[in-house]
């Protein structure tokens, strides 16, 4: 235990650096995998017949091992923290795609039917009930992405992006297990730390009404 | 005015089905019309024709002698009041929140939109200070339904329809809302569609009501006129002898009252009865063997042989009567 501690004081220059390394990666991932599946599962919820196909893709995304996905971007990308971005995205979109498009999809019909029948636009039953019913279910899905995505941004280091999965490798590399300990539990902290936040924020915007 | 009417509208889905034979009927204004008919006879695809939920594949509706193929579904729907079978509210809004709704796309300003929704939730006798601020899924089905009437009404649309509003209710709730769609009716005098499979209902509220079948008016009548008057034995079941009966205090009234009605005999399997037994057994015998007759006695001697048709001309002779 105190070796433990004596690496984290003798090597946390090198800790901060991948952790906040570490926030970065998973945090611009998870913002532009939001920016990306959310609407795309607005699309494919109004449009469901290219639902199957998108979704299939990002699916098939999903089922690369993620060393192998940071393994093929290497030559088209480069290295470097773009690569790592880009996978890191791609694995954020299937969780946060899907369950826009299940929570959208989900809506009681008939509250639709009433909406329509009452002279809402398409776009006004997508804000007014759709959006804000299907809440809950889009917030499930951005925390199952979070989770994931933080995980896996430790897989950053081979492309050489950094992040705390640096730490890790060293650690392994030198036979070192505390620093690979001083690498792991940040990574498993940050993970509950994220799901902590946005579970109170998937409280916080689950309308007063839905919790009936 | 107000004026719907159905010119040769024809309804054929993209599976085949056809929905609507080339129906024309005028929709009798300020009026509570019942549509009624057994399921997939058309008639709430008829209905929603009205606010263009439906598009006719051939065939014009009229408002006003407007074919509403020329307007804006979204203004058009917004200028009638729409209330569905599973009511619909919207479970993120509050109550006010919902009955505002239309008012609000329409742009009415905040006050005079509170000052309405007081007015609507007392007209559906649904306290403003106690429900306002609730959530629909807090209110039972009979009050959320309430709530659904007054948020059609809310922007006093000259037209409303309503499919099958009460029949999610249970029964003490749907007749104490039926009861108070008439009463509200006597109030507000507007032009109202109202689709059901209730007979009962139907002949309970409605002033007009429309019989289909196979995508096609069969009857267009009053509840009176369609007690006393069947166009055809299709109508004649589908109101149902026993309703007839039950309408017109009939069950209790004796086999001998009608004897001019009763054949001199039968070829069909007999069963006994007495020229006293009531209406309502009666019916009931014959239920168990609908093609039998009865051979009707009095003081030892056959008065004549009764069967369901005598008992349905029975029926509709006691009406006419009253």
């Amino acid at each position: 235990m105190n070796t433990f501690f004596q690496t984290v004081v003798d090597r946390s220059d090198l800790i901060l650096e991948a952790f906040f390394q570490h926030i970065f990666l998973s945090f611009v991932a998870l913002a532009i995998g939001v920016l990306i599946a959310l609407p795309l599962g607005m699309y494919v919820a109004r449009y469901r017949k290219y639902a199957e196909p998108i979704i299939g893709v990002t699916a098939i995304f999903q089922t690369i091992p993620s060393l192998a996905l940071f393994g093929f971007l290497v030559p088209l990308i480069g290295i470097g923290s773009k690569t790592a971005l880009v996978a890191l995205i791609i694995y954020a979109l299937l969780p946060i795609l899907r369950n826009t498009y299940a929570g959208l999809t989900g809506v009681d019909q008939s509250i639709i039917e009433a909406g329509r029948g009452m002279g809402m636009t398409p776009n006004q039953i997508l804000t007014k009930i759709e959006l804000p019913m299907a809440l809950p279910f889009i917030m499930a899905g951005i925390r199952t992405a979070t989770v994931l995505t933080v995980g896996i941004a430790t897989l950053a280091t081979f492309v050489g992006a950094g992040g705390l999965g640096d730490v890790i490798y060293r650690g392994l590399q030198s036979y070192n297990n505390s620093l690979v300990l001083a690498g792991a539990l940040p990574v498993a902290l940050l993970a509950i730390l994220f799901d902590i936040v946005l579970k109170g924020i998937e409280k916080k915007v689950t309308p007063k009404g839905l919790k009936i | 005015m107000n004026i719907i009417s159905f010119e040769q509208v024809s309804k054929r889905f993209s599976d085949g089905t056809e929905a609507l034979k080339d129906v024309s009927v005028t929709i009798p204004t300020n009026k509570l019309t019942a549509i009624i008919g057994p399921s997939g006879c058309g008639k709430t695809t008829l209905m929603k024709m009205v606010n263009r939920l439906e598009t006719p594949t051939s065939g014009e509706i009229y408002i006003d002698e407007q074919p509403v193929s020329k307007k804006d579904p979204v203004e058009l729907r917004r200028s009638i009041g729409y209330v569905i079978q599973r009511i619909g509210l919207i479970p993120h809004m509050t109550i006010a929140e919902n009955v505002a709704l239309v008012p609000e796309l329409l742009g009415w300003k905040k006050a005079e939109i509170k000052e309405r929704v007081n007015e609507l939730l007392y007209l559906v006798d649904l306290e403003p200070e106690t429900f306002k601020k609730r959530y629909p899924l807090e209110l039972s089905g009979g009050q959320q339904q309430r709530v659904g009437v007054s948020r059609a009404l809310a922007s006093d649309p000259n037209i409303i329809l309503m499919d099958e509003p009460f029949s999610a209710l249970d029964p003490i709730s749907r007749e104490q809302l039926q009861y108070e769609l008439k009463k509200l009716q006597r109030k507000i005098q507007k032009t109202i569609v109202f689709v059901t499979h209730d007979m009962d209902e139907a002949l309970d509220i409605a002033d007009v009501i429309i019989v289909m079948r196979d995508g096609q008016i069969e009857q267009m009548a009053t509840p009176a006129e369609l007690l006393a008057n069947q166009v055809n034995e299709f109508v004649r079941e589908f109101i149902g002898i026993e309703r007839i009966n039950r309408k017109r205090d009939f069950g209790e009234k004796q086999l001998k009252e009608f004897q001019a009605l009763f054949e001199k005999s039968t070829t069909s399997s007999v069963q006994p009865a007495t020229s006293s037994m009531t209406m309502r057994q009666a019916i009931k015998k014959l239920d168990q063997d609908p093609d039998g007759r009865l051979e009707v006695m009095e003081d030892g001697a056959v008065l004549g042989y009764v069967g369901y048709h005598t008992l349905l001309q029975a029926a509709i002779q006691g009406s006419e009567q009253k």
